[in-house]
Order: structure tokens, then sequence, then C-alpha cells
């Protein structure tokens, strides 16, 4: 993206200095930020009653951490919920919307355009949130289900123009015609060439589904009560509004540890940190899809 | 393959296309169900704030039947509450506040990126930029919360404490959360729209630069009559587009991160949460939905304002 040489116009080294400088301030305001919680969830209990919140340590502990993964049912399951979901969201929403976005970018289908209005559509205008909430509800009856955690983000118009566009600049024509005269049936164009030609834009759009559904505290708040349904980031939320969750979801399963000795202010932030973990892990190895997938969006507005 | 232009509407050449293209029907089935029942079936919905909606059983249909008609009785309660102006004034001066400032923020930071030169560095900018972007507002209403906690957070404990200075109740006054919000939303934000305007300014012809530079143009010279220019289209679609949604608000934003405070409702209930909280908080679905309706009429008259706007502007952009 930033290929370009410049010779006659380069800024004096010295101008070049304060941009980074202020750049990098700005940079740190976005990620230091997130260390002060990694360090509180690595701080002694005692010691954050006594100094506070604090970026260093004063004494260094790993009893929160302990304390999360030594068997608490609670908090494991809503780990394995959250990663289910993303799992079967991102697949079946890959899946839905990239079919549904091939089948629209075909110049010979000739309702194609139809269908690019009727998911576009959808972005313009809407029931609001009573009666979708109403229809998840008392039409679909989704509420206490896992699917409630699923379906409602399965596929939206944004990601299907993006793929549009992408199959209608990646895909040529001339493939397609000459794999049907091949023989080819339409799905096995799809899954066997057309898949494997399009890598990135399956990689960008699965990107932003993994993010939505990882990241995700709204639906289970609108529609799940099931203890056993609570995904990572609404477990959080409970807790962070009612550190009797906290000491509820960590001690159930382990009967030999008291709550009086449970170090609750580091663990609900090491809960934070582990929630985090695997976004953070994966990010470096996926940025370059994602800013790839940023740009190509807002040149379709 | 075939390119006839023949137009459909009659329903035999339907069926014609039907059979000829039932894997590509089928294709579109799921996606256009999902789309049916999640926002299509909603859409008629919007009459409940009309209705006295009553649950005799657990099938909505039976429910909407059977509720009594109302009319306006549901707005007349709404528009009397105090709640409507405070939600109105908030949803759109914060929007407008992260439209405008939001936007020349990122305009401002792109131009800085694209004078560093080095491959590296811009990479790994952008990677700090946007951090804050992938993390959830679960995540970062912890981070605010390690700062701002009454009584062990980093700013009273260590910022203020030592200097001497008395502690403040942060999620109790209303003074600091307007800027607090407006911060928040800036650090989330401003790094998805950066790397948006950096590719725009990417895109611009090299020569142009190399002309002027040899001409004596300084570089902000340069930026004046080069690179703002060349942004203004990509910056007004989407500055219209923020207006589009101006009665839309990011719900964790406003729900989150004041960690639901009712001291705050006066700087932070927004329309999204006030319905919200009507619906699943007092049950109360006839406001919720009269609230909401206000909310969809108001955003569907910005939108069909908006293209209209961008449609004399640049036909190529309006969005329909």
């Amino acid at each position: 993206m930033m290929n370009k040489s410049y010779k006659v116009n380069e800024i004096k080294p010295a101008w070049k200095l304060i941009i980074h400088g202020i750049i990098a301030l700005y940079a740190m305001l976005c990620v230091v930020p997130f260390f002060l919680v990694v360090a509180i969830s690595f701080t002694d209990e005692k010691t954050l009653g006594l100094n506070g919140y604090s970026f260093i340590p004063a004494k260094l502990s790993f009893d929160a951490y302990s304390y999360i993964l030594s068997g608490s049912s609670m908090v494991l399951q809503a780990y394995g919920i959250t990663i289910l979901a993303t799992f079967v969201g991102t697949f079946l929403g890959l899946l839905v919307t990239s079919l549904y976005a091939y089948a629209i970018s075909r110049k010979d289908f000739r309702y194609g355009r139809f269908f690019t209005g009727y998911a576009a559509v959808t972005m313009l205008f809407s029931g609001g949130l009573v009666p979708w909430y109403l229809v998840c509800t008392q039409l679909l009856h989704l509420n206490d289900t896992f699917y409630a955690l699923i379906i409602p983000y399965l596929i939206n118009a944004f990601f299907v123009i993006i793929m549009k566009t992408f199959f209608q600049s990646g895909v040529p024509d001339s493939i397609v015609e000459s794999a049907k005269l091949d023989g080819a049936g339409e799905f096995r164009i799809f899954f066997s060439i057309v898949t494997r030609i399009s890598l990135p834009a399956f990689a960008t759009v699965g990107l932003f589904l993994a993010l939505t559904y990882w990241n995700d505290w709204w639906l289970p708040m609108m529609f799940i009560e099931d203890q056993s349904l609570v995904n990572l980031q609404f477990l959080l939320y409970r807790i962070q509004n009612n550190m009797v969750f906290l000491t509820s979801s960590l001690v159930s399963a382990d009967a030999s540890a008291s709550v009086a000795d449970m170090p609750a202010e580091s663990a609900r932030m090491a809960m934070a940190v582990l929630a985090t973990g695997p976004i953070i892990l994966a990010y470096p190895f996926v940025q370059k899809y994602f800013v790839k997938g940023l740009t190509l969006g807002a040149v379709k507005g | 393959m075939s390119k006839a232009g023949n137009r459909v509407k009659s329903s035999p050449s339907f069926v014609r296309e039907f059979n000829k293209n039932k894997s590509l029907f089928l294709m579109v089935l799921p996606g256009a169900l999902l789309f049916f029942l999640f926002s299509y079936l909603p859409m008629p919905g919007v009459l409940i704030a009309f209705k006295d909606m009553k649950f005799f059983s657990s099938n909505l249909f039976v429910n909407f039947f059977n509720s009594e008609w109302v009319l306006f009785e549901n707005f007349k309660f709404f528009i009397n509450s105090p709640d409507a102006w405070i939600i109105t004034r908030n949803t759109i001066s914060y929007n407008l506040a992260f439209i405008v400032l939001g936007n020349i923020f990122a305009v401002a930071l792109a131009i800085l990126l694209d004078e560093i030169k080095s491959k590296y560095f811009v990479k790994a900018y952008q990677s700090a930029l946007l951090l804050p972007y992938i993390l959830s507002w679960i995540i970062l209403s912890y981070i605010l919360y390690a700062f701002l906690s009454p009584d062990l957070g980093f700013i009273n404990k260590s910022i203020l404490e030592p200097l001497g200075l008395p502690s403040v109740m942060w999620y109790s006054e209303t003074k600091y959360w307007p800027y607090i919000l407006f911060l928040l939303n800036t650090i989330k934000y401003t790094g998805y729209n950066t790397i948006i305007y950096l590719a725009a300014i990417a895109a611009i012809d090299e020569s142009y630069y190399e002309a002027a530079a040899i001409d004596g143009a300084n570089k902000l010279q340069q930026i004046r009559k080069i690179t703002v220019p060349m942004l203004s289209g990509i910056v007004i679609v989407m500055i219209l587009l923020g207006v589009g949604r101006i009665f839309n608000s990011d719900f964790g934003l406003f729900f989150l991160t004041p960690m639901e405070s009712g001291a705050l409702f006066n700087v932070t209930n927004v329309i999204d949460t006030y319905v919200f909280r009507a619906l699943r908080g007092t049950g109360d679905i006839g406001m919720s939905a009269a609230a909401g309706l206000y909310q969809s009429a108001m955003g569907f008259i910005c939108i069909i304002t908006v293209n209209w706007i961008i449609k004399r502007y640049d036909p190529e952009k309006a969005i329909f």
C-alpha cells in the first residue's frame, strides 16, 4: 500500500521525527491502557487493596489465573460456548454469505439485481428493536437456545456486498464459462474454483464474522437466561456489574476454595485478559486481510 | 453466457429463468430466507407501536391480532416523558461531535501517517491503532474501569492521591462523561477510519505531488491543494453516511462504559439504550416500540435526505 517512492519530495528529518512522535503518542493511547488491565491481573490481591490499580505490580502474583483455570465450571463453559459459537457461526456465515454474494455477482443471473436490492434494503430500513426482538422470541423461539447466539448474525448486507465486489473483480467470467462447458454444475464451480481463487475475500469476511461472534454480548443479553448458555463476553458483563457473579462462577465447582481468599479484583481483570487473548494472538496473522477488507469496504462506501 | 436483455415481468419467463438457473436460486435461498426473517418480517412490526401489546400466547401473530389498537397513546406517553427530549438531544449531539471531530482527526492522522515512508512503521502504527477496534466494548469498559474505579482506579489512586487532590467519583459525576464518551469513541474508531483515508491517499497519483514539488510547493501547500481536495469526495460520503445514521448510536459505548450508572443517565442515555431499557428492563413494550418507531422514522427521513444530497453532488455515490 505504501510503496510510493519520493525523492524530490521527502520532508525534513526533523519534521519526520515530530510526525513520528505525534503518531507514536496516539498509538500508545490505543495500546497502553490495555496493559493496565494485564498488570492488575498479575498483581497480588492485598497489594491491590492497598495501592490501587497500577501499571507496575508491586507484588507479582499468578493467583488470579490459577483460580480461574482451576476447575471453575462456569468460566470454562463460557469459553466453550464462545469458541463453539465463533467456529460454527463463522463457518455457516461464510457459507451463506459467499453463496448469496456469488449468485448475485453472476452476470447471467437475471434476478441478481433483484437479490442485490433485496439485500441492500436491509441496510437502509429496519423495523427497530422491539419487532425484531418479538420475531426472534415469539415466532422463531430463539430464547434460551444456542442458535440464538449464531443465527441472527449469519448474514448481513455489508458483508454480502464486500464479497460480491471481490467476486466481480476476482473471478473472470471465462473461467466460469469454460468450467460450464466442461460439464461442471454451479455448486461444483463454486466450491472447487471460486472458493480457491477468492481466498482473500473469505479471509476478510471470515475474520469480521469471527470477531463479531467472539466479541458478542448483545445476543446473550437479549435472549439468554440459562446459565449454561452464557458466553464469555456476557459473563464478563455480568461480573462487571455484579461481583457476586464472579464469586459464584468461580467457586461453585471447587469446594475447597473459599470465597474469603478469592482474588476477586485481579480475577476479574484476568478474565478480561483471557477473553482478549485469542484475538490478540491471531491479530498479527490476519492484519493484512483486515486492512484489505477495510479499504475494500471503503471503496464501496 | 446469454446476455439477452429482455425484461422479466411475465411468469413464463420467470419459470424459464428459474429452470435455467436453479442452482443459483438455490444459492441465494438461505441468505434470502435469513434476510426475510430478521430484516423484512420485523418491518411491518412497527405497527406494534400503535397497539397495546398483550401476550396471550407464545405466538406473535395471535398476540398481535388480539391486542387492542391504541393509536397514538404510546407516543403521547413517550413525547410527554422528560426522557424524550434528553435522549434525542444526547443522540444527536454525540453523533454530530463524533462525525465532525472524528473525521477531521482521522484525516489528519492519515495525512501524517502517509508522510512516514517506512512500510514497517506504518504497519506497526496500523496494528496499534486498530487494537481498540477489535476489542469488544465489554473489554473496553473493563479498561475504563481500571482507570476510573472510585476506590482503586489508576487516576484516583496513582495520580490524584499522590498530588494531594481529592478523589473523583467518576461514575456519578455527569460533567466528565461527554468527554469520556468522546475520547472512547475516538480511540475505538479512529484507527478504522484512518486506514480508509490512508488507502484513499495512497490512490492519489504521485505525479501531482512531484509536479507541485518541482513548482516549489511546500508540504503544507501540497496537502491543502492536492490531498485535501482529492480526499473531499470520500470524506463527504463518510460524513453523509454518518448523518444518515444520526439517530442510531453505538449501544455498547453508551450502555456498557458508564456501567449503567443511573446518576449519569442525563448525559449517557440515548435512544438505543432507552429503547432497550424500556423493553428488557421495565418491560414497557408500548413505550419502547413508540420510541423505536420514532427512531426508525427519523432515521428514514435522514437517509432519504442524505441520499438526495449525494445524488445532487455525485450521482455515482448515491446509495439508491
